[in-house]
């Protein structure tokens, strides 16, 4: 990859990042209160995408496999309120299981 | 250690573990470790410098590398109005900050439940997650293929179960859930649809239902 791309990427990375801080937070300090309301729902709606898109989709297409199983397991682990290492490595553990069993 | 410093901590270590798969791919697409340094420590926004050496590395150009890591850095930007309050005022300040505004250090700082903790949860993150991100990509690039694939660990299924505990606590109020449940489904709708990234900017569209519901709810407590 040439040195350009990546200085281009670096600038284009913190510039999105210095437009949320500084530029659209300040819809959110403005007046009123909507902005605010608005802003504070962004993390329910982006995580829990990341979460459907990271566990079930494969670049464009929808794809089911270990993941399902040790994503699923780590809901289960958080609602019944283990601790965020124990969900993290039982999801692991149990998506490394299926995979391999999948592959034997 | 307080709580949400541990999880900081935690979260960091397995986002270390995937900057070691960074290093190792990057240095296959033929990137220099200069160039990889440069990524990790400057670009620091993992999954536009896995897409863009996953496009080089495919044979695409550096245009096309640049073009797909930037759709995915561009909910960076949605971040900041979340976070921007623990920076204080100084637009030098907020601007320097605003490097570290990511998916990690954004979800450990929104779930707590004051501000002074949030700040924190937001700093001690973001100090951990940057330095074993970068130890991560140095360690992968000079061992390379010492290291086998993520996959095999089941790596590449802690991040979602990591988020599913980072979500859990936006589900409190209704608002939330249904910004939740919408954001998720466009997401799902618009991946066949549309190149990596796009669909966590279209799942932003989210908050607009749970934001009316929770402004009628807030009339009719009101009234």
């Amino acid at each position: 990859m040439s040195w350009t791309a990546i200085w281009i990427m670096v600038a284009g990375a913190f510039g999105f990042k210095v437009f949320g801080v500084l530029g659209l937070s300040r819809l959110a300090d403005g007046p009123g209160r909507s902005f605010q309301a608005i802003t504070a729902l962004i993390p329910a709606a982006l995580f829990s995408a990341m979460v459907v898109v990271q566990t079930i989709t494969t670049d464009d297409r929808l794809v089911l496999d270990a993941r399902v199983w040790g994503v699923g397991a780590g809901i289960v682990a958080v609602w019944r309120r283990a601790p965020f290492m124990l969900v993290v490595v039982l999801t692991m553990a149990v998506t490394a299981l299926v995979r391999w069993q999948t592959l034997v | 250690m307080a709580e949400h410093r541990r999880e900081g901590l935690v979260l960091s270590i397995a986002v270390g573990i995937v900057g070691l798969t960074f290093g190792v791919l990057a240095n296959a697409a033929g990137l220099s470790l200069p160039q990889i340094i440069v990524m990790s420590a400057l670009m620091f926004t993992g999954a536009s410098q896995f897409a863009a050496v996953s496009v080089i590395d495919g044979g695409g150009s550096s245009y096309a590398a640049v073009g797909s890591a930037m759709l995915l850095a561009a909910r960076n930007a949605l971040y900041g109005p979340v976070v921007s309050r623990f920076f204080g005022a100084s637009p030098l300040r907020r601007g320097m900050s605003a490097h570290f505004v990511i998916d990690e250090t954004t979800a450990m700082a929104s779930i707590q439940d004051d501000d002074e903790t949030a700040a924190n949860a937001f700093w001690w993150t973001a100090l951990w997650l940057w330095s074993l991100w970068n130890i991560g990509s140095i360690g992968g690039a000079l061992l390379g293929s010492l290291i086998g694939h993520p996959e095999t660990y089941g790596l590449d299924a802690a991040f979602p179960a990591a988020f599913v505990a980072l979500l859990v606590p936006h589900l409190r109020e209704r608002p939330g859930r249904v910004a939740a449940i919408v954001g998720g489904g466009l997401a799902i709708a618009a991946v066949p649809i549309s190149p990596a990234g796009v669909p966590l900017l279209v799942a932003a569209l989210g908050v607009v239902p749970g934001w009316l519901l929770g402004r009628r709810q807030g009339v009719e407590t009101a009234s």
